[in-house]
């Protein structure tokens, strides 16, 4: 466990040293300070909480922008490693190649841990005791910022994943762009284009349900929108989701595969390759 | 080379080759360590030294033959413990830019246990104790190399590892991180060295590995090295004016002479003629003034095993 904290400290501190955190704090803090200046404006007649107009679209901003962030910190996080010349010497070390990967992770984890709870976590504190605004609904605001680091440590573990079996940064930099693209916007797209044209022949509700679930990113977004009623219900959504058969616990398995999946693939690269 | 094997070596390969997708970088390696040697691995760039040093740090596995280090295979994680003993200084080391010395040091430390009061000493030993709030990005060639001597000495490791130590320093940094190695060693730690300056480390050397090309083409000490290269030992007879041919006339014509001029010539011999040689010179009389007697020069004894054919 020693091993464990004196290497993820070392990301940590590289975190904090090079402003990383300072810079998506920054970023997610504005980010939620605008969506909830935003969110408190149509909340007029019905009955809805400003804080639940604020998960709605800030958690469909995060879909795009926390993988973006994961992906930014992981993918150099081996073959830079490798490139410099410090893995080498770190393995000479009494470290087993599990404790090096698993220190990053948690490194990497408690950095997007720091900046998304800061960075939402505090925007939404500033604004509740700056405009007297309801408190309403923060369940769902603290589930969407769990929910999000999440969704930012399944997108570790890939980029963990690109980062061990490139050979070069730059060409993990541009796989991790792909990677993201690919998960982010491209899934998505194809996928209703697919139903678009399939007309309901072959892609059946229950393939459909399937199609989304297993997609990181479109579990994210219905587990945001639908675990919470008031969420659900200004979302317009209300019961369709569990009608489908998508429940809170199905959607965060799937998150997790997502996240073991991957760092037991880098694990066992890791393990087989030679120095 | 030694095949015995026996229980209190600290580190034995037997039969050990490597090989890289289809390129045979190590064949059929035989070597025991005992404590305390310090041995010396020799060639050219590309000769194996590094991939040697990696089989041993358990970073890369033997294509076949049996890597044992302290009594077990340094790839397996059975191994990963007995890794505090070990000591290794990369060739041309490289460390997080970002991180000052010292936090780079205490890092290391706290990965192999050692206290944080270990790296002040050792900072302070490498001579690193100024620019130990520095940034490592701005460190010199000599520094980093410093700082890496550091890291390896931490926790007094039973076995060093130095790829190519002192490539890049100056003459006094040398001879000061050589001290600094010495000092270990009076511990009882074994450290093993690639060089491709042999001269640089002979008087620390307790035995020479020469590589070539991925075969170990010499083994000994620095004796049996030139017992088994035969190099020829030059003598320079001084003698009376004028006499110098008239004397060199008096040797049996299978003496090999050369330069002759007014008052010295020059003899060759192999080491088993020699105190035969020497005792004819000295039966000579007044005539011999002086000899000066030359043994083959370290560079020498290098570049014949360097021509050698790898067996």
């Amino acid at each position: 466990m020693n091993m464990l904290w004196t290497l993820a400290l070392k990301e940590v501190k590289d975190g904090l040293r090079n402003r990383w955190i300072a810079a998506a704090i920054i970023l997610l803090g504005t980010l939620a300070v605008a969506l909830s200046l935003l969110g408190s404006a149509p909340t007029g007649s019905v009955r809805v909480s400003e804080l639940d107009i604020t998960v709605i679209s800030l958690s469909s901003l995060s879909v795009y922008l926390i993988p973006l962030i994961a992906l930014m910190l992981s993918f150099d996080a081996l073959v830079g490693e490798f490139e410099r010349g410090t893995m080498m010497l770190l393995l000479t070390y009494p470290v087993e190649r599990w404790q090096v990967i698993m220190g990053k992770f948690l490194g990497h984890l408690i950095i997007l841990f720091i900046a998304i709870f800061t960075g939402y976590g505090g925007a939404i504190l500033l604004m509740t005791v700056l405009t007297g605004g309801g408190t309403e609904g923060w369940q769902a605001y603290v589930a969407m910022m769990a929910s999000s680091l999440l969704l930012g440590s399944v997108f570790i573990a890939l980029g963990y994943l690109v980062s061990i079996l490139v050979r070069e940064r730059a060409t993990a930099a541009g796989s991790a762009i792909g990677l993201w693209l690919a998960f982010v916007v491209l899934y998505d797209l194809i996928l209703f284009g697919a139903l678009l044209i399939d007309e309901g022949q072959i892609i059946g509700q229950k393939l459909f349900t399937i199609l989304m679930l297993i997609s990181p990113t479109d579990s994210y977004r219905i587990l945001n929108l639908s675990m919470f009623e008031g969420v659900s219900q200004a979302a317009g959504i209300a019961g369709i989701a569990s009608e489908a058969g998508m429940n809170s616990s199905i959607m965060l398995s799937v998150m997790m595969l997502w996240v073991v999946v991957p760092l037991m693939m880098t694990l066992y690269v890791f393990q087989k390759r030679e120095i | 080379m030694d095949d015995t094997r026996s229980s209190n070596n600290v580190i034995s390969l037997q039969d050990v080759s490597k090989t890289y997708s289809k390129e045979t970088v190590l064949h059929n390696i035989n070597l025991n360590i005992q404590p305390g040697e310090c041995i010396v691995l020799v060639g050219h760039n590309g000769a194996g030294k590094t991939s040697l040093l990696k089989l041993m740090l358990g970073l890369t596995k033997p294509s076949s033959g049996v890597v044992e280090v302290l009594g077990k295979n340094p790839a397996f994680s059975a191994a990963v413990a007995q890794r505090l003993a070990l000591g290794y200084l990369p060739e041309s080391v490289a460390f997080y830019e970002a991180m000052t010395g010292r936090e780079v040091l205490s890092f290391y430390a706290q990965l192999k246990g050692s206290k944080p009061k270990e790296c002040e000493k050792l900072l302070d030993l490498v001579g690193l104790g100024d620019a130990a709030r520095r940034r490592v990005g701005t460190y010199s060639k000599g520094m980093r190399q410093r700082l890496g001597l550091a890291q390896a000495m931490l926790g007094n490791p039973q076995l060093l590892f130095l790829d190519e130590p002192t490539t890049g320093l100056d003459p006094i940094l040398r001879q000061h991180f050589y001290e600094l190695i010495d000092g270990l060693q009076m511990q009882g730690a074994t450290s093993i060295i690639s060089s491709h300056a042999l001269s640089e480390v002979e008087a620390r050397a307790s035995r020479f590995v020469i590589l070539k090309a991925g075969y170990v083409v010499a083994c000994g000490t620095l004796d049996e090295l030139y017992q088994k290269a035969t190099l020829p030992i030059r003598m320079k007879v001084s003698v009376s004016p004028g006499e110098a041919s008239s004397v060199a006339q008096r040797f049996s014509s299978d003496v090999n002479i050369s330069e002759i001029n007014n008052q010295s010539f020059n003899l060759s011999c192999l080491s088993h003629e020699k105190m035969p040689l020497i005792r004819h010179i000295s039966s000579l009389g007044d005539v011999v003034h002086d000899m000066q007697i030359m043994p083959p020069k370290l560079d020498e004894l290098y570049s014949h095993f360097m021509n050698e054919s790898p067996s």
